[in-house]
């Protein structure tokens, strides 16, 4: 896709494959390592076993320091859904559970397992299932156990991928590509080991129900082909040859390899109906099912700058030194260590990292093996990287957008379609890392997202906050008014300034309804338009009233009456006046519009009244008290002040009832 | 720094220039042996002055120089322009020219990979709108000439503006065919009488049809270095032969046939060498088509309805403008989206 | 001359009723002024713009009666959204506001703390669980770093500590790489 055209091979007709666009063909470096069977290793001196091998919850820890576990033990539980077991390598102690260094481009440490070898070796009691004949549901629940997860790189749960989706599987798509140079290990299983991975695709598709299954091996791997093309005649299994090309071996370009159906990136494949998983992957599930035996170790392919490369069957939590030693040791120029391949895998910080689950290749590099890449030069704009890209991506946009941090228009370009295979990067002129780009713009949006989804709550919070407080508020103001209206009541039934107990502001209250009752009887008589009568109305009333009583509707009122009428007219303007002064005071609880302010001003004037009877009580008792609350001189009717003083005796004598009972109480 | 991928098997940006030089020169061979040396002189002045102009621009951007300037770019504009202007101009035509391409064109907007124009054609057109007699007095080809110019007295014209004695410019230069035609069609003349013209050849114009040969020579070079694709070369040179077809089908006495169109001002030239810069071209397969198209429908109508005889810089300059858009509108379908 | 005008005039009323019903037919429904630039600012409530929280700043802003460039926690990153949202000049964080400190997280160190609920009432979101005279301590997933708790507190039990890197939420760093220094060919 990158060399000079091959005119010749222009004219060569294609395989029963799809192509997918791009993509590059790499020099391979796979006859290093895969010349000498897969070695065995002696058992090291130390396992440290990360927490964090899988994509999803890490797992609950079920040992403690200096517990002894047995090979094939449990010391770590899956927890939810998402997450994997850890087993015991070999038997041993436990030496610690502590912050170690990870195999993780970040360098950073994290919570590990480490197990002393006791150099026995001995496995725990081992329960296969019959895979054959057992019930399905059963089977995949018992792989949370089991501790496995994919093989080919990416860890993701095996159990989630066998559990039964909404829409059934009808095509299995056995990923055994491995289309990045160095790496052996999968080719080096087939050769070796094709027997059991017949079986591990069979419990696949007992699990699966699948219908069709299909094997892609790259062109790159004659021999094994030939091992799997002779292991699964007669079984319907299919072995499909694909071309070198990478990134063949990414699961979704392999589905269109070999069955032309192009899957995005934010959907599954089991949404077409088809799963992948891994040749590796499916001869754990065969060890775990046939013998009882969880995982505990992967094939690795140790190569590069080392003496003697090969494949071997490592333990996970094996250290790096230990695998180095067992290749023959690193060369002399070794400046440092790659987990993966020479396209997508990252430095390791150091020679004292583990053996991962998803470690498939190391490889030790020196400085001739991988030159140091030439500094940049700015984009030409070429567009060879968009002809490289098996997304059909534009690699040279999102390269501006990702540099200048122009996430939206990053993402308006599918910057989370890119698979991050490093074919663009492979094949620029100007040597710019733009992998290195799109890894930072989607780091930088995922922590961008998290922000804002914390943003979004704490407005939340802060909103709920405020208006609780606010509602704090209004409840107190309430209260207050309520507990002021109260007081104000206790103080018009004549007690002096001291606080009235509590049968006392019964005996106010009782005296206020009392007064209530009264003025109800005089209001209702009253005739209730008279307060604002101008000098016309009133003669206009008075010729009205004497037509009446000329006509003998109404009899002639005697002057009592008259006069009554007189001081209730003079009364109601008294009221008027009272009403229009004391507005100021009428806001005591704020909503005072439904009441008739006659009646709330008449009763001011009362108990205005009443506190100027009280006061000059109690000046005549001898306590002074000059507050001037009531304004100006009311023209109280002398009636009126009869009933005032009669209401203020009884309270007065319900008073000094309640305190007797009171004091007859307490003693 | 983490860097993977940790492997990178591509050809660096000179070495990518260097091969387009490279397929310049069968060109360049053809067309010196046919009109004399002189066009040696201007590509030597040429890239002096890019090279001088890019350093001096480098150093007051505070930008490393090596680097730029090894990376032959600069090169390439300072020859692709000394192909486009008559070889017997003064020298202080292309030494303008290459400055404003360098200077302007290409070092104000921000150097290599940030010019959205491509840098010969700017200088190619301020230079025709400027010195619009100079640029238009092309050397006849030395076979048919009526006096021949060795390549010192070329020489001396370049650097004095002196000929020999008893020459005269008019003897040395003609009109270029396409300015023939165009002048001849205005005077109302058919077709098949200006076509027996001594400057027409066999399919183009005398003598410039074989450089232009050399040229498609040397664009098969480039293609099949995967330094073009073939989207380019095949959309102008496809547009072109279309437009003439077209109108030669509809009149023959008043346009020329799309083979002559093909092989004779700067076609081939563009198609392969103009176009296909990388930098203000599109990135997009489509819309390299859509260019490439809409760049030789405006060559043949300025030819044809144009002021000036050839209209390859100025459709080149628009297209370029236009560049942003079809990339957007042109984007491919992503593996797995519906569109 | 007169058609000239005609004509221009017709233009004119032409274009306008078009651009007129355009302004009414595709009239975009947006958020109030106030809610936009609320769901820029960073919503950390901590009050170093000089309002009380990120929505009366909001609403200061939409009224012109503060300048953008008062909120240290969002950054040049907020400044810089708020300046294209208002389609306003770009300035650099006022100094007087307080300076950008990385992201941290309040820490109550349960040796020392009285239960007096001073800093429950300060924080702003209630991110402090606990009550008066029991233990007091912060729901870090909710604080969000205003600092606001630290100086009630009467016995300065209240520390803020920088959120660290995990392997959780370590994140991929800007490539920086040298530019071509020497001649390779």
């Amino acid at each position: 896709m990158n060399a000079p055209i091959n005119i010749a091979g222009l004219l060569k007709k294609t395989k029963d494959v799809f192509n997918f666009h791009g993509g590059v063909r790499l020099p391979e470096h796979k006859a290093q390592s895969n010349q000498l069977p897969i070695g065995q290793l002696p058992l090291p001196d130390q396992l440290v076993l990360p927490l964090r091998q899988h994509i999803g919850i890490m797992p609950k820890v079920r040992v403690a320091v200096g517990d002894h576990v047995l090979k094939g033990q449990l010391i770590a539980e899956a927890e939810g859904s998402v997450s994997a077991a850890i087993h015991a390598p070999t038997s041993g102690t436990i030496a610690a559970i502590a912050d170690a260094v990870l195999p993780h481009p970040s360098g950073l440490p994290d919570r590990c397992i480490t197990i002393t070898p006791d150099g026995n070796d001995t496995w725990i009691e081992r329960h296969p299932q019959d895979w054959r004949k057992g019930d399905v549901n059963t089977l995949v629940n018992s792989l949370r156990l089991s501790g496995i997860v994919g093989l080919g790189g990416a860890a993701f749960p095996t159990q989630i991928k066998l559990r039964s989706t909404r829409s059934p599987i009808h095509t299995l798509v056995i990923n055994a590509a491995e289309c990045e140079p160095y790496i052996t290990c999968d080719d080096m299983l087939m050769r070796e080991r094709y027997d059991q991975v017949v079986h591990g695709i069979e419990v696949a598709q007992r699990l699966l129900a699948a219908k069709n299954i299909m094997i892609g091996i790259e062109d790159n791997k004659p021999e094994a082909i030939k091992a799997m093309q002779a292991a699964v005649e007669n079984t319907g299994i299919q072995v499909k040859v694909v071309p070198t090309v990478y990134p063949s071996g990414d699961a979704r370009r392999l589905v269109y390899l070999v069955l032309g159906k192009e899957v995005p990136q934010n959907k599954r494949s089991t949404e077409f109906g088809v799963q992948v998983f891994n040749v590796a992957t499916v001869l754990a599930l065969y060890r775990y099912f046939e013998f009882g035996e969880p995982a505990i170790s992967r094939i690795v392919s140790m190569t590069g700058n080392v003496n003697q490369a090969q494949n071997f069957e490592v333990l996970f939590g094996t250290p790096l030194r230990h695998l180095v030693k067992a290749a023959g040791g690193a060369k002399a120029d070794t400046s440092h260590y790659i987990m993966g391949g020479p396209m997508m895998g990252f430095n390791l910080p150091s020679e004292d990292v583990p053996i991962t689950k998803s470690a498939n290749c190391i490889i030790a590099a020196s400085s001739t093996l991988f030159e140091p890449p030439p500094p940049s030069m700015p984009c030409i704009r070429c567009s060879r990287c968009a002809d490289a890209c098996p997304v059909s991506l534009q690699p040279q946009e999102l390269y501006w957008f990702a540099k200048s941090d122009n996430f939206e228009k990053a993402q308006d370009y599918n910057l989370f379609d890119c698979i991050e295979c490093g074919a663009c990067s492979y094949v620029c002129p100007s040597d710019i890392p733009l992998v290195q780009y799109y890894r930072y713009a989607k780091s930088e949006v995922i922590a961008l997202d998290k922000a804002q989804e914390a943003a979004d709550l704490a407005r939340e919070r802060n909103e709920f906050r405020l208006a609780r407080i606010e509602r704090e508020k209004q409840e107190r103001t309430a209260k207050h008014a309520a507990r002021a209206q109260g007081a104000k009541v206790a103080k018009a039934a004549g007690n002096s300034g001291s606080k009235p107990a509590a049968t006392d502001k019964q005996a106010a209250i009782a005296a206020a309804i009392a007064r209530a009752k009264v003025q109800k009887e005089t209001d209702s008589a009253a005739p209730k338009n008279t307060t604002e009568m101008s000098a016309a109305t009133k003669a206009e009333i008075a010729e009205t009233d004497s037509r009446r009583v000329a006509a003998g509707l109404t009899e002639e009122k005697s002057p009592a009456a008259d006069g009554d009428k007189q001081a209730k007219i003079v009364a109601a303007i008294a009221r008027a006046k009272a009403q229009k002064a004391d507005v100021s005071k009428m806001s005591v609880s704020g909503d005072d519009k439904t009441t008739k302010p006659v009646v709330d001003a008449d009763k001011q004037a009362k108990i205005d009244a009443a506190i100027k009877q009280a006061k000059v009580a109690k000046a005549e008792a001898g306590k002074e008290k000059t507050s001037g609350n009531n304004d100006g001189q009311l023209m109280v009717d002398a009636e009126k002040q009869a009933k005032i003083d009669a209401a203020i005796k009884r309270a007065k004598a319900a008073k000094f009832a309640a305190l007797t009972a009171k004091n007859k109480e307490d003693n | 720094m983490n860097r993977s991928p940790h492997i990178t098997n591509a050809p660096s940006v000179s070495s990518i220039m260097l091969k387009v030089l490279l397929a310049l020169l069968p060109g360049i061979f053809v067309y010196a042996w046919l009109y004399g040396g002189g066009i040696l002189i201007t590509l030597v002045l040429a890239t002096a002055t890019a090279l001088g102009t890019e350093a001096l621009m480098l150093k007051l951007r505070r930008r490393p120089v090596q680097p730029f300037l090894s990376d032959y770019s600069a090169v390439i504009t300072a020859w692709l322009l000394a192909l486009a202007i008559p070889p017997l101009a003064p020298w202080w035509l292309i030494v303008v020219g290459v400055a404003f391409a360098i200077i302007v064109a290409k070092q104000l907007y921000g150097g290599l990979g940030y010019n959205p124009f491509n840098p010969a054609m700017v200088g190619y057109a301020v230079l025709l709108i400027s010195f619009p007699v100079i640029m238009t007095k092309w050397p006849a080809a030395l076979s048919f000439a009526e006096t021949k110019l060795s390549f010192m007295d070329q020489f001396h014209y370049i650097f004095s503006h002196a000929l020999p004695a008893n020459i005269s410019m008019d003897a040395v230069t003609s009109a270029t065919p396409l300015d023939y035609l165009k002048t001849q069609l205005k005077l109302n003349q058919s077709m098949d009488a200006i076509q027996v013209a001594p400057i027409f050849g066999v399919f183009g114009a005398k003598g410039s049809e074989f450089v232009a040969l050399a040229y498609l020579a040397g664009g098969a070079f480039l293609w099949q270095q995967r330094i073009i694709t073939w989207h380019l070369p095949t959309a102008f040179l496809g547009a072109i032969a279309a437009m003439a077809g077209l109108f030669w089908m509809i009149d023959p006495s008043q346009f020329a046939n799309p083979v002559f169109h093909l092989f004779s001002g700067a076609s081939i030239f563009a198609a392969f060498f103009i176009l296909t810069d990388p930098i203000s071209g599109p990135t997009t397969p489509k819309g390299k088509l859509y260019f490439a198209a809409g760049a030789g429908v405006i060559t043949y109508l300025v030819r044809v309805y144009g002021g000036y005889p050839d209209g390859v810089a100025f459709a080149v300059i628009f297209m370029n403008i236009c560049v942003p858009l079809i990339d957007m509108y042109t984007q491919p379908r992503v593996f797995g989206h519906k569109k | 001359m007169l058609t000239a005008l005609y004509i221009m005039l017709g233009l004119a009323l032409l274009l306008g009723a078009v651009l007129g019903y355009a302004a009414l037919k595709f009239k975009v429904e947006g958020d109030p002024l106030i809610a936009r630039i609320d769901a820029i600012l960073p919503q950390t409530q901590c009050g170093q713009c000089s309002y009380p929280g990120c929505k009366p700043y909001a609403t200061a802003i939409a009224n012109g009666e503060a300048d953008i460039n008062q909120c240290p926690p969002g950054g040049d990153e907020g400044v810089h959204a708020l300046a294209d949202l208002l389609g306003v000049e770009y300035k650099p964080l006022n100094e007087e506001h307080g300076e950008t400190k990385p992201k941290a997280v309040a820490f109550i160190e349960e040796d020392v703390c009285i239960g007096c609920t001073l800093c429950i009432q300060a924080c702003p979101v209630d991110a402090i669980l606990g009550a008066a005279k029991h233990m007091h301590t912060i729901v870090a997933s909710e604080c969000t770093g205003c600092e606001l708790c630290v100086a009630p507190c009467p016995v300065d039990c209240i520390t803020m500590e920088p959120i660290e890197e995990t392997p959780e939420n370590w994140k991929w760093k800007y490539p920086i790489i040298p530019i071509k220094s020497e001649i390779k060919l």
